[in-house]
């Protein structure tokens, strides 16, 4: 099944969801890697984190990009290896983050009944670019740097597969 | 002049897959009939098309920029070559762009240009003659994260290598982006196998180990790790690895070191030839 879908997701959006489904994905994404979850779960424990996650989704990416005049531009924006952001997963999902894109899988058991994982292919980095509209923000990159940056990002149909769905099946071996 | 050709060939190396890592991709392709393995390697191959026609980098991941020179000690541009290279690695990071990938280990902080303490990473080794040859390696992390080494006993031997591979592989299922190239250094000390396992990946898909044995170990363990059937991206397929490269050095009598560098799909190199007169050349 192929569907389209815009952030942010709702529970009825993910819950129809299965795994091996496409999905074209439209809105509003953040990316996020190790230090950016680590820094997001620190600020949200204190009720400062500077933007929503409820029906969020987040990209387990660090882009390439290049600066022009007033910003930046997405070079090159393939998603990371997932399961580097395991011992994040129940956390940032608590957030009310309803999908996560990235590669390689992730453990099945916190997205049960509440959020799915969508793969997209590794290292079609230039690919994933043409789905990136504009970059809207860019948080804590002097910090963090290019790579562990969040990245707040405008994409249109992103084609995503659903790899891991929220009923316990999984695409994964 | 010389740094403009390192940075040539650094662009090269990330923009555009080699030929024959494009033709085994395309078989890989050719061969799956999973829906899902063909949703990946249509993607990976649209991705290298935009890459090439647009000069952008194929993947985000532009990694560890790793040079191996293999320099003629006759060559009027030995001196300050290293400094070549570190200035090519800025302007390439610039220009092309690349994505910053150089962190300090004690504050996490990133340089910036790709630069920092030991890095880029320059492997040098000494040659008779005039001729420079840089080889260009990006290697991304994702796949270097499944890279090991294991210590195994003369009596594991053969065996043990083709066990360790397999374990190796089996564990880290799609996380080094499979088809992965496998680079595999037997022999030598823990140092010298890795580095060979890791130089073995410049060596092209149709280039089989000289020694006919070791060509035969090669495409045994090509068929047992695409057996395993983790497929492209670790979500079921006939193609694990599109290729497996072995390099091997004599031996402590006690030892018998593996060596295993995991590469992703993009399998990435470029070349820069410093010929005697100055010319200079950049091939894939």
């Amino acid at each position: 099944m192929a569907v389209r879908l815009k952030t942010p997701l709702s529970e009825a959006d993910v819950l129809g969801l299965k795994a091996g489904d496409v999905v074209y994905l439209s809105g509003t994404i953040y990316t996020a890697r190790d230090s950016a979850h680590r820094k997001i779960l620190g600020l949200a424990g204190r009720g400062e984190l500077p933007f929503e996650l409820d029906g969020a989704v987040v990209y387990h990416c660090g882009p390439v990009v290049r600066k022009t005049g007033s910003g930046y531009e997405i070079v090159s924006a393939g998603p990371t290896t997932s399961a580097r952001m395991n011992r994040y997963l129940g956390g940032i999902l608590g957030l009310g983050v309803r999908g996560i894109i990235g590669k390689g899988g992730m453990s099945g058991e916190p997205f049960k009944g509440r959020a799915v994982y969508f793969a997209f292919t590794g290292g079609a980095g230039s690919l994933a670019a043409k789905s990136v509209k504009r970059v809207v923000d860019v948080l804590w990159m002097e910090e963090l740097g290019i790579p562990e940056a969040v990245w707040v990002l405008e994409v249109e149909d992103f084609p995503l597969l659903v790899a891991i769905d929220a009923h316990g099946n999984s695409l994964y071996l | 002049m010389l740094v403009d050709a390192i940075v040539e060939a650094i662009r090269l190396a990330v923009t555009r897959i080699p030929d024959d890592v494009v033709l085994a991709l395309k078989e890989a392709y050719a061969g799956e009939e999973g829906e899902v393995a063909r949703f990946n390697l249509e993607n990976i191959l649209k991705a290298v098309e935009i890459g090439r026609d647009g000069s952008i980098p194929v993947c985000q991941d532009t990694g560890t920029l790793t040079f191996f020179v293999r320099a003629g000690v006759e060559s009027p541009y030995l001196r300050g070559l290293e400094g070549a290279i570190f200035e090519a690695t800025r302007r390439a990071t610039e220009e092309i762009p690349l994505r910053p990938n150089a962190v300090d280990v004690m504050t996490g902080k990133n340089s910036g240009d790709n630069t920092g303490r030991f890095v880029p990473v320059v492997h040098w080794e000494l040659a008779e003659g005039s001729e420079i040859e840089i080889a260009v390696l990006p290697k991304g992390g994702g796949s270097e994260n499944c890279s090991a080494l294991a210590m195994l006993t003369p009596s594991e031997g053969w065996e043990g290598v083709r066990r360790f591979v397999l374990e190796r592989v089996r564990k880290c299922g799609g996380k080094p982006c499979p088809p992965v190239v496998l680079g595999i250094g037997v022999g030598g000390g823990a140092d010298q196998a890795l580095l060979l396992a890791k130089k073995a990946l410049l060596r092209k898909g149709e280039e089989r180990h000289p020694d006919e044995r070791i060509a035969e170990i090669e495409k045994e363990i090509l068929e047992e790790v695409n057996a395993l059937g983790i497929g492209p991206m670790g979500m079921g397929g006939r193609t694990t690895a599109l290729d497996v490269k072995i390099e091997v050095a004599h031996r402590h009598p006690a030892s018998f070191p593996v060596g295993l560098v995991v590469q992703c799909w993009a399998s990435r190199r470029a070349f820069v030839e410093i010929k005697p007169d100055g010319r200079v050349e950049v091939w894939q």
